[in-house]
């Protein structure tokens, strides 16, 4: 990766760990589960790592086999966490 | 990259900033899990818009694979488990994050261009913190389920361990610099990792169980945003830093609200200083 690439995914990081940091204020007692539950579901973004390790071909049989567990692995984070914090935001509607 | 897959990332990563406003709003916190769901499908379809899709059976068995063991369980389980089944979860995206270093550092390796310093520090980072938050979301889970009693586990030098394996992975990351191609360094490295988030969560128990939850899943959004450094993409790493530092933030409230403070959390054994005869 040459210097000006990095210096912009620098730049993104930055940027999006700030606005991360400003974007919590106040949260309500009741909503700290489904608020880690919601944001772990999207640090399930990884999936698109494990979508692009398990295309890489031809160099390493390796390489294809740890993306193929951590497509597995990233799906059942995703799915299971979106899932689970719907069911729990469902129920304090109902009360 | 081609320009529409980059301007669908931008979406997502929008659509996952909103999603994490919304969720800590009562009246709006159902939708914001929608729209980050949506935020997440739309990244992972221009992921595979991009890709030459060799290996798409692969992929789709691996995906119907996971999404099934994620539904059910996220069906299954009682509401009381809920806390248990989220660090398993969480531990899951962890090692995800750390299998794709892993990968990725086999690849290039082999390849003419190799590894770059970029590339090498990412492995690293991302082998250090997915592999922390795999195995203490593990011992989370089972300290939450019973599996493992759910006491802090102390003992003396504790703290000094963890240092000096600390200082031992930092010496065996230089190693792994000096000599990329000898795969002896990073097994070094990833049982380091791997001990280390044990180590790090067993001393921490009842209450504060929550907290290191927590912190656990703001790790996890670190590990992501290391491996967008890894394959140079943008959506892991807003989405990754997203999720790292509003982590951080959210830690740092349920602290609060417990009267704890974060280094007490971590340095361990909440039940031996509050409980009490």
């Amino acid at each position: 990766m040459d210097a000006s690439a990095l210096i912009i995914l620098i730049y993104v990081l930055v940027l999006a760990s700030y606005l991360g940091f400003e974007l919590i204020t106040k949260v309500p007692p009741t909503l700290h589960t489904p608020l880690m539950s919601g944001s772990n579901a999207i640090s399930g973004i990884t999936i698109v790592g494990a979508l692009i390790a398990t295309n890489e071909l031809g160099y390493s049989t390796l390489s294809k086999w740890l993306g193929m567990l951590a497509l597995v692995l990233a799906t059942i984070n995703v799915v299971g966490g979106y899932a689970v914090t719907d069911r729990m935001l469902k129920m304090f509607k109902k009360k | 990259m081609s320009n529409l897959v980059q301007i669908a990332y931008l979406i997502s990563s929008i659509l996952f900033i909103l999603g994490i406003k919304f969720l800590g709003k009562t009246k709006d916190a159902r939708k914001g899990n929608v729209l980050s769901a949506v935020g997440m499908l739309l990244a992972i379809v221009a992921t595979l818009v991009n890709l030459n899709l060799a290996t798409f059976p692969e992929m789709l068995a691996c995906v119907l694979l996971g999404g099934v063991i994620g539904l059910y369980y996220a069906r299954k389980v009682e509401m009381t488990k809920i806390p248990e089944m989220v660090a398993l979860f969480n531990g899951f995206g962890g090692l995800a994050s750390f299998a794709v270093a892993l990968s990725d550092f086999f690849l290039k390796s082999q390849l003419i261009e190799g590894l770059d310093t970029v590339n090498l520090i990412s492995i690293i980072l991302s082998i250090l913190i997915g592999g922390v938050t795999f195995t203490g979301s593990m011992v989370a889970f089972l300290k939450l389920d019973g599996k493992v009693s759910g006491q802090p586990i102390t003992f003396k030098g504790q703290h000094l361990i963890n240092l000096m394996l600390l200082i031992v992975f930092v010496v065996a990351a230089v190693l792994v610099f000096l000599n990329p191609g000898n795969p002896l360094f990073i097994a070094v490295l990833v049982v380091i990792a791997l001990v280390l988030g044990i180590l790090t969560v067993i001393p921490i128990g009842g209450a504060d169980m929550p907290v290191v939850i927590s912190l656990l899943n703001s790790y996890s959004g670190m590990a992501a945003c290391a491996t967008g450094f890894i394959l140079n993409n943008n959506v892991l790493i807003v989405a990754g830093s997203l999720v790292g530092a509003s982590g951080i933030i959210l830690t740092q409230i349920m602290c609060k609200a417990m009267n704890r403070s974060l280094v007490n959390v971590l340095l361990g054994g909440f039940g031996q200083t509050v409980s009490g005869p």
